[in-house]
């Protein structure tokens, strides 16, 4: 093997910036799901926010206001999703189910127009001399504004969680609405902020995915990316700064694999690809095992349904 | 409808998606697609040969179509439905529908199956494909002269004899025009994913490859050696809108006349269970455009090999080549037979890395 031809500087670079998309979109689900609801309509969610991005962009020329269509877009799936589960108490995994295949369906036929074009590039960040530095340089400041965001909303959701009084509460909904339903909370009015979080997110996600990542629109383009979300919030069992590394593993082994690969280096890419699931896997196994760190386990509420009789 | 044809794709007991006009009885046409329509590459194209079976045969034909079926036991599922909803004829457009193809076709024995790019025939199992390895020969050969670095990277997608044979078709044509040649490969193990297309894309650009050829369905790629500046080639489509200019040139198949021929044949009750394997002279494999970027003595080269093949005085494989490993394999002037290009699992000599098992 030959260690030497392996840029380690590029990858990690490249690796950084590949998983900026799972990044959002499952910082974004872990908040639903502390939330107690169990929204599998990510990958809808993520495409819509792909092609509603896309399509802002280049209609206006401004990759910002981009991304932000790109929230709206994953918003208003959202709000979709929130008004079956929480308005009409619809089942979380029907009804999230459900809103993939609707978006994926929805994206395809809003997309059609937009096929080939060239969305807007975002400036580039001026780091200075920090730019220059060797190694961090090129691992650290040569990313898009997204990139940071990514890591930043990862402290603010990880603060947010444990110090914020909102974060507690929503929190308390996810572990027994019932609970904090007796205490005075306002369970629904907290999951219905959650979930449009958790659609923004996505969507940003997506639109990052159709703006910054593979600057194009293609039909179907997140192929996954979705359900690769999901399983890391279940791999980081629920906290925000085991979502940060989740999400550079998955998107970690796959660009470790490619670099390997187009290095010269013969690895077995199956055996890589399936690595991120079959820890996925052993997380879970050991999270039900364990009795000892509650805090570690599924929310108590997730994906139940609440209702408040009057 | 598109919504309802997405859909399809993962729900598709929620109705195959149809489309024509309806009349009494029209001779019903399927077709399953491992790719979004939408790809720009490879499933695209054969819903435009769908398009033009719809065109050709008018309101004698009802065609429809399941897009995105994953490979395997999916793929069965929606083929076996297809066929009990009443469809005649079934198109199922993936090296992966294989095993499916005929598990279906045995227990349908009336209604008639083509499987593109496969092996396994049955008495109602015809199976198709493109000789692409054709058009890598002309590619390959742009490629050798354009490259600089002398580094090209290639994107595969699985290690199936026709990527295999479409890789050392391209590398034998870049090297002899070009010694110094070295091929990067990737092999991605989809057929489409553009994150993961792009992403291969990018390391090989981080080794040094300054032209990307791929075997994969989705124009990212194109985007990204647009992006960096580098030369790239259209696959499947001629995705120029995709990378005005990177892309030099492009194989872009063509599956109308074959569609047509099929369904007609299947009408009129003259089909029959065949092998066809179609390249540049029948019009299946065609070469896009020659960008401005080619120069002059290179495109007229590159014409050369392109009427060479059409008149049967070139072939792709032939002799003097060594396998991989230094075995002989052609003699001076022997060409490959179609039997050992339809299975072959080695690359020829001078290509490094190991085929993926």
């Amino acid at each position: 093997m030959d260690w030497g031809s392996l840029s380690i500087i590029g990858m990690l670079a490249s690796l950084i910036a590949a998983s900026t998309p799972i990044l959002l979109a499952a910082l974004g689900e872990a908040v639903v799901e502390r939330a107690g609801v169990l929204n599998l309509g990510v990958e809808g969610m993520m495409i819509i926010g792909a092609v509603a991005g896309f399509s802002a962009a280049v209609t206006t020329g401004s990759p910002w206001l981009g991304f932000l269509a790109g929230m709206g877009g994953g918003m208003a799936l959202a709000v979709v999703f929130a008004v079956l589960t929480q308005g009409f108490l619809t089942n979380h995994v029907a009804t999230g189910l459900a809103l993939t295949l609707f978006g994926l369906g929805l994206s395809a036929m809003v997309g059609q127009s937009y096929v080939g074009q060239k969305p807007p590039r975002m400036p580039d960040i001026n780091f200075g001399a920090l730019s220059e530095l060797p190694f961090l340089g090129r691992v650290l400041f040569s990313h898009d504004l997204i990139v940071y965001l990514g890591i930043l909303l990862t402290i603010l959701i990880w603060v947010f969680f444990r110090y914020v009084r909102a974060g507690l509460i929503l929190r308390a909904v996810g572990e027994n609405h019932d609970a904090a339903h007796g205490l005075g909370y306002r369970v629904i009015l907290t999951r219905v902020a959650a979930i449009l979080f958790g659609g923004a997110m996505a969507g940003l996600g997506g639109a990052y995915l159709s703006l910054a990542r593979v600057p194009q629109w293609t039909e179907g383009m997140t192929a996954g990316s979705g359900w690769i979300a999901l399983a890391i919030v279940v791999f980081a069992s629920w906290r925000p700064e085991r979502v940060l590394v989740g999400a550079y593993l998955f998107g970690g082994i796959t660009i470790l694999q490619l670099n390997l690969q187009a290095a010269g280096m013969t690895l077995s890419p199956a055996y890589l690809s399936m690595t991120p699931y079959l820890v996925t896997i052993i997380v879970l196994v050991l999270i039900t095992r364990s009795r000892l760190s509650r805090s570690s386990q599924a929310p108590a509420s997730l994906g139940r349904i609440f209702y408040a009789p009057r | 409808m598109t919504l309802l044809k997405t859909l399809s794709a993962a729900a598709f007991a929620l109705g195959l998606a149809t489309a024509g006009s309806a009349q009494e009885d029209p001779f019903k046409v399927g077709f399953v697609y491992v790719g979004p329509i939408g790809d720009f590459g490879w499933s695209y194209e054969h819903d435009q040969g769908r398009l033009a079976v719809e065109e050709a045969l008018g309101d004698m034909v009802e065609t429809s179509y399941v897009e995105s079926v994953p490979e395997g036991a999916d793929a069965e599922r929606v083929i076996t439905q297809m066929a009990l909803s009443g469809h005649d004829l079934i198109f199922t457009t993936s090296f992966g529908y294989m095993d499916p193809t005929i598990a279906v076709a045995e227990k349908f024995p009336d209604v008639k199956f083509e499987h593109a790019t496969g092996f396994k025939r049955a008495p109602n199992v015809s199976t198709y494909s493109a000789r692409f390895y054709e058009g890598r020969t002309v590619i390959g050969h742009i490629a050798g002269h354009m490259t600089e670095s002398n580094v090209i990277g290639y994107i595969a997608s699985y290690p199936i004899p026709e990527v295999i044979r479409g890789i050392n078709s391209a590398y034998l044509a870049a090297k002899a025009v070009n010694p110094d040649i070295e091929m990067k490969i990737v092999w991605v193990f989809t057929w489409f994913d553009p994150a993961k297309e792009a992403d291969a894309a990018k390391a090989l650009i981080e080794q040094g490859a300054d032209i990307i050829m791929q075997h994969t369905d989705s124009p990212a790629a194109m985007t990204i050696a647009e992006e960096e500046g580098i030369l790239a080639f259209g696959q499947a489509s001629d995705m120029k809108q995709f990378g005005p200019n990177a892309r030099l040139s492009s194989i872009i198949d063509d599956w109308a006349p074959y569609y047509i021929a099929r369904t007609k044949a299947a009408i009129e009750g003259t089909w029959e269970s065949t092998d066809t394997w179609d390249g540049i002279l029948p019009g299946m494999v065609e070469i896009g455009e020659f960008s401005d970027k080619v120069p002059v003595d290179v495109q007229a080269s590159a014409t050369a090999i392109i009427e060479g093949i059409k008149a049967g005085t070139m072939h792709s494989f032939t002799g003097p080549i060594n396998k991989q490993d230094g075995s002989a394999w052609l003699a001076d002037g022997e060409t490959a037979d179609d039997g050992t290009l339809a299975t072959m699992d080695f690359y020829v000599e001078g290509i490094e890395g190991d085929i993926p098992e």
